[in-house]
């Protein structure tokens, strides 16, 4: 057992941990934020994808005491501060970019590392930064036109 | 998982020591690793990450030679090696943008997956390993499937490729994994052209010598049309045969040589 203080969408957390929890388990199972889903488990899907100081990371594939010290960011904490929804999760509202809703999460981390990345990109751009992120519903078209909204937004 | 304990040292001595116990496993950025050991096809009674120790990482040019540090994640490569582009460019279409974000060029290195996009740009470069021990030729370095020259417990602490007048990676990715189906790495230096290609066979990495030659005289794709590569050896499995990889080596080839031109 290891002892990690992490900082999640702003809030100090430290528990005790068994060195092989992965990320993804410690913020669904000891936190409680089961906004981030685990879809494949096998680094695939992009279901889990969080940020962690600020870099898209697949949190199925990361411990978690590897993320101690670190500042992590869920889909919960990407809300605006009044509680509304933020340009990008309004953008998929909006553009129905999501159908099931299971690979939301990560797919809106993903846009929003893009953006951060790329705050104008062309649909080749997002349609290549989402390789990682796997949706069975939409066949992608909607949520590349979300981001390109929010892009735009 | 199995489980385990997880150290995480700071200096490369304490990595260095922690890694002489026989039951502990080097973990880099884990995106080979953790999912081996979800699949517990690994039982190390202890990792030891190598992510939080600053001098294996970041990047350096310097005299012709580029050096990146073995933690060093395939996006820091993709960004900052600005004075190697085709090496900047492959840490690019690595799997996907967060496994770059979390993914090492050592950990890709040491683990030697036969279809590892890095392998062919250090064989095709002349590329340097540096452990903790010695240096290794990238001709001496890769042993076959997930077989390199590192002994038990050896660490790889910097690679440095020297930078070609002109180079080029063409990837025919394997559309699931984003692996390369095949991949072609052609540099060209004052001394001759190197082609390495990765993904094709079982023994991983290998010189297409015969392409070598015959570019050596001409830098163009036509100097290779007459060359067929030989699929003894070649992998076959669901995605190809052997002769489609032995083809698409070929065809991998001329793009990288025609991009270079």
């Amino acid at each position: 057992m290891t002892k990690i203080s992490i900082s999640v969408n702003g809030e100090s957390k430290s528990a005790e941990v068994e060195d092989r929890t992965l990320l993804s388990h410690f913020l669904r199972e000891n936190l409680g934020l089961t906004g981030t889903h685990i879809g494949c488990d096998t680094s695939q899907c992009g279901a889990c994808l969080v940020h962690v100081d600020g870099l898209a990371v697949k949190s199925c594939t990361m411990f978690a005491v590897e993320a101690d010290g670190t500042d992590v960011r869920t889909i919960e904490g990407m809300a605006n501060a009044d509680g509304s929804l933020s340009k990008i999760q309004a953008a998929f509202q909006e553009h129905h970019g999501l159908q099931c809703g299971f690979c939301t999460p990560g797919m809106v981390m993903s846009a929003a590392a893009l953006l951060k990345e790329n705050p104008d990109p062309s649909e080749e751009d997002i349609r290549e930064y989402l390789e990682g992120n796997i949706c069975r519903c939409t066949g992608y078209h909607n949520i590349v036109k979300a981001i390109q909204a929010a892009a735009a937004a | 998982m199995y489980s385990f304990d997880i150290e995480r040292p700071t200096t490369l001595e304490d990595a260095v020591e922690a890694l002489k116990d026989e039951e502990a496993q080097a973990l880099a950025g884990g995106q080979t690793l953790i999912p081996t050991l979800k699949q517990r096809l690994a039982a190390p009674e202890r990792l030891i990450s190598l992510t939080s120790i600053p001098e294996l990482k970041g990047v350096s040019a310097k005299d012709g030679w580029i050096t990146i540090g073995a933690a060093t994640t395939h996006a820091e490569v993709a960004k900052s090696v600005s004075a190697y582009p085709a090496l900047a460019a492959l840490a690019g279409q690595i799997g996907d943008p967060a496994v770059r974000n979390r993914g090492t060029i050592g950990g890709t290195l040491a683990n030697n997956d036969p279809a590892a996009c890095y392998s062919a740009a250090a064989l095709a470069s002349g590329a340097v390993i540096q452990t903790n021990t010695r240096e290794i030729a990238a001709a001496d370095y890769f042993l076959g499937m997930f077989e390199t020259a590192l002994e038990e417990g050896e660490i790889i602490i910097q690679v440095r490729f020297p930078i070609p007048e002109v180079a080029s990676y063409q990837k025919f990715a394997q559309p699931a994994s984003r692996f390369a189906l095949v991949g072609v790495f052609v540099a060209k230096f004052a001394d001759g052209v190197r082609v390495a290609v990765t993904g094709a066979a079982e023994e991983g990495v290998f010189r297409w010598s015969e392409a070598e030659a015959a570019l050596d005289s001409s830098l163009a794709p036509e100097s290779i049309d007459a060359l067929e590569a030989d699929d003894d050896g070649l992998i076959a499995d669901i995605h190809g045969t052997a002769a489609y990889r032995a083809h698409l080596i070929k065809v991998l080839a001329r793009r990288a040589i025609s991009a270079m031109s």
